[in-house]
């Protein structure tokens, strides 16, 4: 964990109600993909967790949804805003067992976080797949971040205004992957945590946390070790894990 | 040069600095990010006897300034945290740390107390009888005289450690709170532990918490706490530990000038990890601006004229 302020460079809309913040600022906390940042957003008592979406040459990505008090004022912000950020939170995705054919599975703003993944798997040699799913075309988001890494990505739309109509969990029924990443809703982790065909699979939740560095007990779930932090011992957690 | 240490119940601490319970872990996720020895002490997550899961989720809303919890003493029961915590302690702590003891009877809180008596690790003994999220204990006891008397009396006679009695904030009145404790032999007291709040979520229509109240705490309960150790200063002779929103030395120094004699910092670590360590920093600059040498010598110095 390291605590830096970063100064907002670029604040853009990518979707209805979706903001993509970069932040200039020591980024060396964050050490893997899938770890989160935890904003101090003036105007607010606590910090908000948001999943890292890149940390490279000192620019911190942030993609957030405007859900509420915090996310209406910290996507509101202008450049030259300076924040108190907390980086490097949680354990992120391990990469050691991906294979050669790893399914990345994102959901709504469950997708931005997977491109550093997915450009770490590419560097380490593998070959994967990327499943998104929206409520719709409007909605969609990253696709061509995506593409500039040479990835087509497999679209779902709820509505079917873009690609395949349904649930990128459809994505699992093609098979041959080596193992799946994920990051979305909780209902689109645990139909993947019974569904995926395959003995490696990382799920990053979402929770409502109080501190996002282990000491406030906020944010704990059931697993079958017993009580765990979404925060620190997570987010990430493996297949067979989490008790849903 | 300043001085800033100060004495709690016979044992003396560097600074009067000691994070609150419930939010500061058992001290190694802060342990991780700067040396704790420049803390007084620092007091354990309440501990039951047996583990405890906790509440449902939500277990964590927002206030104007200040956070709501009903986590509701999750812990890992007071056996592991012998076993584990306290050897992982003495691995980056020197000093005694403060062990908070929660029951839903009389008898688990003798239980859970005799056993972190015979920890040389644990200085004090800190009695939750003011939990409010958790029902047929905790608070149950904290919210009357007699509760609160039974509590003391039963832990005071079982253990040789200081006996300190948090109390809670939501009551009546925390004098006679107070003055029963110290007739059964506390040796000290902790106020305030949090304020039973609510928040409500307009597109539900329904509470934020997974279990509707929780207890507010951070810099909105700060201005309650200096008034209740205030209080509880005028009607007993023991030591106090003023706890409540408090998040810079000023804040210290005005709690000790209100009757306390060590001070906890809770909400605070929460959104700054490194606040407790930024207060004990900032304490000998701020002592000077006021003309203070020794920090001891303003402990109740409000009640003075």
């Amino acid at each position: 964990m390291k605590q830096g302020i970063f100064t907002v460079i670029k604040n853009e809309q990518l979707a209805p109600g979706v903001h993509r913040l970069r932040l200039e600022g020591d980024t060396s906390g964050v050490t893997s993909p899938g770890q989160f940042a935890d904003v101090l957003i003036p105007g607010c008592f606590l910090r908000r967790p948001f999943s890292v979406c890149g940390a490279e040459g000192g620019v911190l990505t942030l993609c957030v949804r405007n859900t509420g008090r915090g996310t209406a004022l910290l996507t509101a912000s202008s450049p030259g805003a300076r924040l108190d950020i907390l980086t490097g939170l949680g354990n992120g995705f391990d990469l050691s067992a991906a294979g050669e054919r790893p399914l990345l599975m994102g959901g709504g703003t469950g997708s931005p976080p997977l491109y550093p993944l997915c450009a770490s798997l590419l560097r380490l040699g593998a070959r994967p797949g990327v499943a998104l799913g929206y409520p719709s075309a409007e909605a969609a988001l990253y696709l061509d971040e995506f593409r500039s890494l040479g990835i087509e990505p497999e679209v779902y739309t709820l509505d079917g205004s873009l690609g395949m109509t349904g649930l990128p969990t459809q994505a699992l029924r093609a098979g041959g992957y080596t193992s799946v990443y994920a990051c979305g809703p909780l209902p689109m982790l645990a139909a993947i945590d019974r569904e995926a065909d395959c003995p490696v699979v990382q799920l990053s939740l979402e929770a409502r946390m109080g501190c996002g560095f282990g000491a406030c007990m906020g944010c704990t779930i059931e697993t079958k070790d017993g009580p765990r932090r979404v925060c620190k011992d997570g987010p990430v957690f493996g297949k067979g894990e989490v008790i849903w | 040069m300043v001085n800033t240490s100060v004495k709690l119940c016979g044992e003396e601490l560097k600074n009067p600095i000691i994070p609150a319970s419930g939010t500061f872990g058992y001290g190694r996720e802060f342990a991780g990010i700067y040396d704790l020895n420049c803390l007084g002490s620092f007091t354990l997550k309440g501990t039951t006897e047996r583990p405890r899961f906790g509440n449902p989720r939500p277990r964590i809303a927002e206030g104007p300034s200040g956070i709501l919890n009903s986590v509701g003493l999750q812990n890992p029961g007071v056996d592991t945290v012998i076993e584990r915590e306290l050897p992982a302690i003495a691995g980056f702590f020197s000093g005694k740390v403060v062990a908070n003891i929660c029951g839903f009877s009389l008898g688990e809180y003798v239980r859970v107390a005799e056993k972190f008596d015979s920890c040389p690790q644990v200085g004090w003994l800190e009695v939750n009888i003011s939990c409010p999220n958790v029902h047929g204990g905790g608070m149950g006891f904290g919210t009357t005289a007699r509760g609160a008397a039974e509590v003391t009396r039963a832990v005071r006679r079982a253990v040789k450690k200081p006996v300190i009695v948090k109390l809670t904030p939501n009551v009546t009145d925390i004098c006679e709170i107070a003055r029963a404790c110290e007739a059964e032999g506390a040796d000290g007291l902790s106020l305030i532990n949090t304020v039973l709040a609510m928040r409500i979520d307009p597109a539900t229509r329904r509470p934020v918490l997974g279990s509707m109240t929780g207890g507010l705490s951070g810099p909105a309960v700060f201005p309650l706490a200096v008034r209740m150790v205030w209080q509880v200063y005028e009607t007993v002779g023991i030591p106090i530990i003023g706890m409540g929103g408090v998040r810079s030395a000023a804040d210290v120094i005005e709690l000790m000038l209100a009757g306390a004699t060590a001070v906890g910092v809770g909400a605070a670590n929460l959104v700054d990890p490194f606040a407790s360590r930024d207060i004990v920093s900032a304490l000998p600059e701020e002592m000077d601006k006021f003309g203070i040498e020794n920090l001891v010598d303003i402990i109740g110095g409000a009640h003075n004229g």
